[in-house]
């Protein structure tokens, strides 16, 4: 990148600063004319100079020319006016003037503001453009947030710049010398010491500011450190917190905000210093003025009109002056601050722009074996982690690398990635340098997976289908105002240097992924997710979701129909009782007891949570039925039971996960209660102390906490309760309780409870299991489990994915390759998280699966499970950096070599 | 509902688990309250080999078969017992299952997990040498197994 800012400035906008020039010299027209104005009104009309007789008139608007060799011209005669006609005339040209003078501003200062926008947006996308190519050796010394601070704020004052960088110093030189020039014009004396106070300015001020200058370097650097340590925090969270460092975190951060205090403080310091002694050479040259003219006005060498002029007159040179010296300060802010960007963005080696370029068009299959010719790889202190390594990988060809931890096979895996570049020697596709091949083709012909999972932030689906978007393969359609808009986007785009490719515009590319359109991209999708064994989880996350109807229609009544069917599937298979429905004249014995009562989802203010025990109406349907003091009786029963069994247990027993109904903390205030209400019961307990022994008993499950509380008759008791309750709901509290219907979908349950409309029976081990299986096929043939998935790939992954457990990540990982047709597959240790049973059945299928319809891409996989290596045509051991041996798994199980020990061990 | 088995059933179970016998019912009860109730059919695994082990088992009633896989399919090693504990060894050594448990009868049983059962075993040192009997008492049954397999494989030759 260009090393100078005014350089790249004006590569970039020379024409638009040629045009704004010319504006600002042509404004200079009546911003001189009106610096004359004010004296000829107070000498003309107002002092009555040339108006000595009553009635005399004087000429206005005389426009005449006295051209060399054409002599005098006369464009207009001019009239005459009286005194007070001229008073008017020419205070109308001044406010005349004042507005000209005023639209030409806001005209300029428009037009450099866009000019500065553009650039801005054309250094950041250059910033960025050239991280795209950056090594990937340059990455290891990076940190994100250093460089995203770099792009986002430190290059931000170059937009203020750019506006001003060469109309700045044209007008504001052209205001000051013009009303240097017009004191001149007045009196040569006083424009004189205008003038040597100007220079001494102008050579001070500057001088004095080249500290501030350093001290900006050291804050733009220390604020860039601040912003990377403030995301290794963030990022290092885990760490942090494990090793208890917060403390020296914090104290490593206050340091870090006392060095910038003390450099910004400085920076005022100087700063106002400056100012300081910038304005009071200013006001130095009035006081000369006053002093000297008055001097030359008394003596009758100065007439006093001339002396206004020429304070008026300087009333406009500090001001351009001031803002001179200013310009000069920002641009030699901004240069270091560019200077010091463009440093961190020089790499060498950066990957050629070609390579990178954008390809509608599919490449077509690679037909050329993958080699490795005599490679060598080194980490960054110099070691070889892989030596002179000559390898082919054919077309169609399954091969296995093994070896031990720093054998260097996974090394080779990312060379054939292109992460690690080589050191020597080269990889080649069919005589092409892999390194020198447009990402085109190699990042589309060869697939790549390892541990490493990064996702971005943003749906299941978007990330799956991530490796499928090289190149706006169709344009999104727009209509009226979003077409016109789109039109000045591609237009600002171009003059900014940016691509204008369509972000909204389609850039899956579906055929790779075996479909023709969006509609039918579901099958291979799910057939994906099923090889690594994800579309479980994803079909967990959409049951757990919580979906309104609307934004699926049909999807509701297909629920509510489903909750039928799955009946009957469990009775067929003799398992009716692994759910117990809610049935709204029953008690359903898997719900808590509070479930029963509500029969519902408190969905508003008046039963949400704690609102619920002070809701009058509620209380008074329970103290009605006196269900207040049988429950309480239940919860008084249910606090003993707790507190008998846990009460000696120290509070971090683990233990207390079993205990759903309070927490290590409640036992000794139970304990408490629980003496002080012993034989007295309902009446003797307060408000509150109800409240807390009520609350236990809600939250009550008679099959999972087996305490023996709950005879048939309360059960009835508790039906007839929640009918009581129902029936007579005023009408202010319908909204805030969604009550069970076994013929409508409930909005605010999850997917899951609306399938199942009841709770999976504590008695068997595997009821959910089961269920989830059930549930899971049942969708599947009323056709619904298309709609389901769809609503698990909405499921937002977090930053980085981190919302998917670390297995899923993998997974998904593994799955996002898969999702692309490929020629080469290089899976790098993929799956290190999964128990070995599940690998293996994953290594199988994903063999399976790429071979699809008859296809035959080659795969190359870095096994951590040695024993999987017969799956596969060819096996390579590495051990310490070289290939020791190459061959079919048989040959080298009969060779007695390293092979054979990896096996055995 | 009749079926329904209760905190205080349970624990006059447990005691009946030659494991438990000397610990005191107040515990046991604890024990049974943080431990969830399973019922299984005939036929049906409790555990597969090669899962990640999180929980043992304690067979209140009916009766399993421990399989091993081989080339051959799966060899039935043993037979767990009513009131015997299945699944333990998963989880002291932090292994994946060592091998399949199927029922042969209805099994109902109470899974201890993985976290609770070493807390048990760190409370109740009377616990802990039950379970060291137990699995002394196994490798001694499997060493003479291995003599008899090697002398007659000897004997073959």
């Amino acid at each position: 990148m260009e090393k100078r800012l005014a350089r790249y400035i004006w590569t970039h906008t020379r024409g638009q600063q040629l045009w704004i020039l010319l504006v600002v010299a042509i404004s200079m027209v009546p911003y001189f004319l009106s610096f004359d104005l004010p004296k000829q009104i107070v000498n003309g009309p107002i002092q009555g100079q040339g108006f000595d007789q009553p009635g005399a008139t004087q000429t206005f608007m005389n426009i005449s020319f006295d051209l060399p060799w054409l002599g005098p011209v006369t464009l207009f005669d001019g009239i005459d006016l009286t005194r007070m006609q001229m008073l008017f005339a020419l205070s109308l040209v001044f406010l005349a003037l004042v507005i000209v003078n005023g639209l030409f501003k806001f005209y300029i200062n428009t037009y450099k503001g866009r000019l500065g926008e553009r650039l801005l947006r054309r250094i950041r996308f250059e910033l960025i453009d050239r991280i795209l190519r950056f090594p990937p050796s340059q990455f290891k010394r990076m940190k994100g947030a250093e460089v995203a601070s770099m792009v986002k704020d430190e290059v931000e004052p170059l937009g203020g710049f750019t506006g001003d960088a060469f109309v700045q110093p044209a007008l504001l030189g052209g205001q000051a010398l013009t009303a240097l020039f017009f004191i001149f014009m007045q009196n040569a004396w006083l424009g004189l010491i205008a003038a040597v106070m100007v220079g001494v300015q102008a050579v001070i001020i500057p001088r004095m500011r080249r500290r501030l200058l350093v001290l900006g370097r050291e804050r733009q650097i220390t604020a860039r450190e601040l912003a990377g340590r403030v995301s290794e925090i963030v990022d290092g969270i885990g760490t942090i917190h494990a090793y208890d460092t917060t403390n020296y975190e914090r104290a490593d951060i206050a340091s870090r905000l006392g060095r910038i205090f003390k450099i910004r403080y400085d920076l005022y310091q100087w700063k106002f210093l400056v100012k300081f002694i910038n304005n009071f050479l200013a006001q130095l040259t009035p006081f000369l003025f006053y002093c000297i003219g008055g001097y030359l006005a008394l003596q009758g060498r100065l007439d006093i009109g001339q002396l206004i002029a020429v304070i008026s007159a300087y009333k406009d040179l500090p001001g351009p002056l001031k803002d001179l010296i200013d310009w000069d300060q920002t641009r030699q802010d901004v240069q270091v601050k560019y200077v010091q960007v463009v440093e961190q963005f020089s790499v060498e080696r950066t990957i050629d722009p070609s390579i990178q370029a954008v390809a509608i068009q599919d490449p077509g299959p690679m037909k050329h074996p993958l080699a490795a010719v005599n490679l060598s790889l080194a980490d960054d202190s110099g070691a070889k982690l892989l030596e002179r390594v000559s390898v082919q990988i054919h077309p169609g060809e399954t091969v296995a690398i093994v070896g031990g931890a720093a054998g260097g096979g996974d090394m080779l895996a990312e060379a054939f990635a292109r992460l690690t570049w080589p050191e020597s020697g080269k990889i080649t596709a069919g005589g092409d340098d892999l390194l020198e091949l447009p990402e085109s083709i190699a990042g589309r012909c060869i697939s790549y997976v390892s541990a490493d999972t990064y996702f971005f932030y943003g749906t299941l689906r978007d990330n799956l289908l991530y490796g499928l978007k090289h190149a706006p393969l169709k344009d999104a359609a727009y209509e009226g105002s979003g077409a016109a808009h789109r039109k000045w986007e591609i237009n600002e785009a171009r003059m900014a240097g940016n691509p204008d490719y369509d972000v909204n515009g389609d850039w899956i590319d579906y055929r790779a992924a075996d479909a023709t359109d969006r509609e039918d991209l579901f099958t291979p999708v799910l057939s994906v997710l099923d090889t690594v064994q994800l579309s479980k989880d994803i079909l967990d996350l959409a049951l757990r979701s919580t979906v309104s109807p609307n934004d699926h229609p049909g999807l509701a009544e297909g629920i509510v129909e489903m909750r039928h069917a799955l009946r009957e599937e469990l009775e067929e298979a003799g398992l009716s009782s692994l759910i117990v429905s809610f049935e709204p004249g029953a008690y359903n014995t898997e719900a808590t007891v509070g479930e029963n009562l509500l029969f519902g989802t408190a969905t508003g203010a008046a039963f949400i949570g704690k609102a619920i025990a002070k809701n009058a109406y509620f209380r008074s349907v329970i103290g009605r039925t006196g269900l207040d003091r049988i429950m309480f009786d239940m919860g008084y029963s249910i606090a003993e039971n707790a507190v008998e069994l846990f009460a000696d247990l120290p509070p971090d027993h683990p233990f207390f996960q079993q205990l759903t109904f309070m927490t290590a903390d409640d036992i000794p205030e139970y304990q408490l209660l629980l003496q002080k209400l012993k034989g007295k019961g309902f009446d003797a307990a307060s408000e509150d102390e109800k409240g807390a022994i009520i609350r236990l008993s809600f939250r009550y499950i008679e099959p999972r906490h087996r305490f023996g509380l709950l005879t048939p008759e309360l059960m009835a008791k508790i039906v007839d309760v929640r009918r009581q309750f129902h029936d007579g709901l005023p009408e202010s509290m319908r909204g805030d309780i969604e009550r069970y219907d076994p013929e409508h979908y409930l909005a605010s349950a999850s997917l899951m409870d609306n399938i199942l409309f009841g709770r999976i029976s504590h008695k068997h081990s595997d009821g959910s299991k089961r269920i989830r299986s059930i549930v899971s096929s049942l969708l599947n043939s009323l056709g619904l489990l298309e709609n389901v998935i769809d609503i698990g790939l909405d499921f937002n992954l977090g930053a980085g994915g981190k919302r998917l457990t670390a297995v899923q990540r993998q997974k998904l990982n593994l799955a996002r390759a898969l999702v692309r047709r490929s020629d080469y597959y290089i899976f790098n240790r993929p799956l290190p998280g999964l128990d070995h049973r599940l690998q293996d059945e994953i290594v199988r299928d994903v063999l399976k699966l790429v071979r699809r319809d008859g296809r035959d891409p080659a795969v190359v996989w870095v096994l951590s499970n040695t024993a999987l290596s017969s799956l596969f045509d060819r096996v390579l051991v590495f051990d310490r950096g070289m290939l020791v041996e190459d061959g079919t798994h048989a040959a080298l199980v009969e060779n007695n070599g390293i092979f054979k020990e990896l096996v055995s061990s | 509902m009749g079926t329904e088995m209760l905190l205080k059933d349970e624990v006059q179970m447990l005691r009946r688990v030659p494991l438990f016998s000397n610990v005191e019912p107040g515990k046991l009860k604890l024990l049974a309250f943080t431990s969830d109730r399973v019922s299984y059919d005939a036929g049906e695994a409790i555990f597969h080999q090669g899962d990640t082990g999180d929980a043992a088992y304690v067979v209140l009633a009916g009766k399993a078969d421990i399989l091993v896989d081989s080339s051959t399919g799966p060899i039935k090693i043993a037979e767990v017992e009513t009131n015997s504990i299945v699944g333990e060894i998963a989880i002291l050594c932090d292994v994946s299952r060592t091998a399949t448990v199927q029922t042969t009868t209805a099994v109902e049983a109470l899974r201890i997990r993985k976290e609770h059962f070493l807390k048990l075993l760190t409370d109740f040192p009377e616990i802990t040498i039950e379970i060291m009997r137990v699995l002394a008492d196994r490798l001694s049954h499997t060493t003479s197994e291995l003599s008899e397999a090697r002398s007659r494989a000897r004997k073959a030759e």
